[in-house]
């Protein structure tokens, strides 16, 4: 332990700020490039004090430019540095989509490895915070659908800090999705100095016999919420928090499906073509003749994220999610 | 009423961004002033540099037809923008090119089997060889333009006097990348130059029904980048405005545009008949009056350089290099598909491990 000064439990906005600040510490190829992040410490704060201790050659303000800056980002992640990109909502990436798909996630198998883009998009995800329209989208499967590009989201402050180091320190392309509804809503003791979580491990949040709850972002405490009241009927649930939604934990899918045989996918994103449903496939794939019940999905809806006066109605809720556990288990 | 200015001004561009020309479409020099870069060396240097990859390009055009390698896209016409620009880069420098500029990415060292085998399929092709930084060719338009102001950013921030180019058609300049390449590179003032070669056709679409605007130098003016246009057919003229804008780059002063007006005489690529949209007797018209090879020859001849047996030499050499060069790409080994998987991550993930062993499988390979 390094000093007996109590540290201040961190919230999920301050264990990436933290992460942040180790790796611009540790590497001097690290920079950090965004609208609003500099002078303004970002728009919820996650790179507060970030530019009065490291400058402005490394704490940098863009133009209003996703396209642009993240083209640029991709040239200099290709010739040795190591860009970690705000985007300010995931629903203002669209711009910047050409760039990670036609370049960012392919210039490696384009060269055969020659070239290279070890690059970090951080993006603010998810509805749940009374936003304005378009700062809610939770379109995390457009991301996994581009071969070559990993997708991170952490829910918890210990493993946002963990994986937000492991993401600035992998050689590939990195999207960082941040669920915005947890920035603030809980803290927790996270170790100072550099740790990393395992990119592509999900982690047991809660260990049960009857139902696997799998879910991610702020997704994992509405289950977790979920299996609590649960336990008063007497149904025991397993919650997986899967972090990384590419690649997937299939592993930890299995096993767990394996074991209880019935499973329920949380996610706040639309159904169709979803990540949910690869994990159903990676059910069917792996563990269908252990299933007692067929696995359910409890998701937004197929409509575009609504106006923040509908959103409730939009969003998984634990009631929901009871719902759906009580249909397995009776099935 | 209130009449809002400007309606005029656009067109008076033209004038405010003149054609700069060292060499006539006669091979005369025209400027006093630098008539010392006139060499016979560098004369001979430009000569064979364009007669090499002329040489190349038409020989792609009948492997195409041959079927030996895929669709390829020629740049016939513009031989001078592309030696004369890739002729002043140093070799730390960083190379954008699109799919068209494959002749400046031989000139500047790009290996001509690799060139091939990116034509034909592999993407192999897309390695430079001795540590070149050749970016693989953009293919969509502009895209590659905020990668230079990028790699540009990054040589500042490492302290070198290393520049790149991007290099980029007429059609590229109504694409957002372009404005927020050159926006960025403004802001950060990043060595980078920003090489549009304006052959006047996006495929088939005409710069008439591509921009309002006469010139694309003058776009620059909203970046407070400094652009000139230039003869894209003198290759005197693109190496002189091009070397200048590196020592600016090399020296901190930022980004520069230039427009380098030329034509493309043949067709976008191997697949389309530009017939169809346009009038080929233009083409002609231009190959008979304009070409930079022909130039270069006249000028050859005026200064009293010109030797038959020293061009047919030339001419020979690079028939003999390109021959050798196609001999390789079709002696290159087989593709081997494990390899497809072990380049998407540098460490492989679970899912594309069992593809890969199922691939595999299917074709009775033991890796």
């Amino acid at each position: 332990m390094k000093s007996s000064v109590e540290r201040k439990p961190l919230t999920l906005a301050g264990a990436i700020n933290e992460a942040l600040s180790v790796m611009l510490e540790e590497d001097e190829r690290v920079l950090l490039l965004g609208e609003d992040i500099g002078q303004n410490g970002g728009v919820f704060r996650v790179t507060e004090g970030l530019k009065d201790a490291f400058g402005e050659d490394r704490v940098i303000d863009t133009p209003l430019s996703e396209a642009g800056f993240v083209g640029a980002a991709i040239g200099m992640a290709a010739n040795g540095l190591k860009p970690v990109v705000e985007i300010q909502f995931l629903g203002f990436i669209y711009p910047a989509y050409e760039q990670l798909m036609t370049h960012a996630v392919r210039l490696r198998s384009r060269t055969m490895g020659h070239f290279t883009v070890p690059l970090v998009i951080r993006a603010p995800y998810g509805a749940g915070v009374r936003a304005p329209e378009i700062h809610c989208d939770s379109t995390e499967s457009i991301f996994t659908h581009m071969p070559g590009l990993k997708v991170v989201c952490p829910s918890s402050p210990y493993d946002a800090k963990g994986l937000m180091i492991a993401a600035i320190e992998d050689p590939d392309p990195v999207l960082f999705l941040e669920p915005m509804r947890q920035y603030r809503s809980s803290a927790e003791e996270v170790p100072e100095g550099k740790y990393t979580v395992e990119i592509g491990k999900g982690k047991t949040m809660l260990e049960g016999e009857d139902v696997t709850i799998i879910a991610w972002g702020a997704m994992v405490s509405v289950s977790m919420k979920a299996a609590e009241s649960l336990l008063q009927e007497n149904v025991s649930c397993e919650v997986i928090d899967l972090r990384t939604l590419s690649p997937i934990d299939e592993d930890l899918i299995a096993s767990s499906v394996q074991k209880t045989g019935r499973t329920v996918i949380v996610q706040e994103s639309h159904p169709q073509s979803s990540v949910a449903n690869d994990v159903l496939s990676i059910i069917n794939d792996t563990s269908f003749l252990y299933q007692k019940a067929p696995a359910a999905k409890v998701s937004g809806f197929d409509m575009p994220v609504p106006y923040f006066g509908y959103e409730d109605f939009y969003l998984p809720t634990p009631e929901r999610v009871v719902q759906a556990v009580m249909d397995v288990v009776n099935f | 009423m209130t009449v809002i200015p400007g309606k005029e001004r656009g067109r008076t561009m033209e004038k405010t961004y003149p054609i700069q020309q060292l060499l006539d479409p006669d091979g005369k020099w025209t400027s006093e002033e630098l008539r010392s870069l006139l060499t016979e060396e560098r004369t001979k240097s430009f000569y064979m540099n364009m007669v090499r990859i002329r040489t190349f390009d038409r020989k792609a055009i009948s492997l195409q037809r041959q079927g030996r390698i895929g669709t390829y896209a020629p740049f016939e016409g513009q031989e001078a923008s592309q030696v004369g620009s890739a002729l002043c880069l140093l070799q730390d420098d960083w190379m954008f090119p699109t799919y068209r500029d494959h002749g400046a990415a031989m000139t500047f060292g790009h290996s001509l089997r690799n060139v091939l085998l990116f034509w034909n399929g592999r993407n192999e092709g897309n390695i430079p060889p001795n540590g070149l930084k050749i970016f693989p060719p953009g293919i969509p338009i502009a895209t590659q333009i905020p990668h230079a102001a990028g790699a540009a950013f990054a040589e500042k921030r490492k302290g070198t006097k290393n520049a790149a180019i991007a290099f980029f058609g007429d059609g590229a300049t109504s694409e957002g990348d372009f404005h927020e390449g050159l926006n960025f590179a403004a802001v950060f003032q990043s060595p980078v130059i920003f090489f549009n070669q304006n052959n006047q056709y996006a495929i088939s679409v005409p710069l008439s029904k591509q921009m309002k605007t006469k010139t694309i130098a003058q776009k620059a003016l909203a970046y407070d980048i400094p652009s000139l246009r230039i003869d894209g057919n003198d290759v005197y003229a693109v190496y002189h405005y091009v070397t200048q804008a590196l020592e600016r780059a090399r020296a901190g002063n930022g980004p520069t545009l230039i427009e380098a007006v030329t034509w493309r005489y043949g067709a976008h690529t191997t697949a389309d008949d530009p017939s169809k949209y346009r009038d080929q007797q233009e083409s002609n018209l231009r190959r008979e009056q304009f070409d930079p090879i022909l130039r270069i020859e006249k000028c050859l001849k005026i200064n009293g350089w010109y030797e038959e047996g020293w061009t047919q030499d030339i001419k020979q050499q690079a028939v003999e290099e390109i021959e050798q060069a196609v001999m390789e790409m079709e002696d290159f080994p087989a593709p081997d598909p494990a390899v497809l998987f072990d380049h998407v991550y540098k460490n492989p993930v679970p899912s594309l491990v069992k593809q890969k062993s199922y691939l595999m499988g299917l074709l009775g390979g033991n890796s």
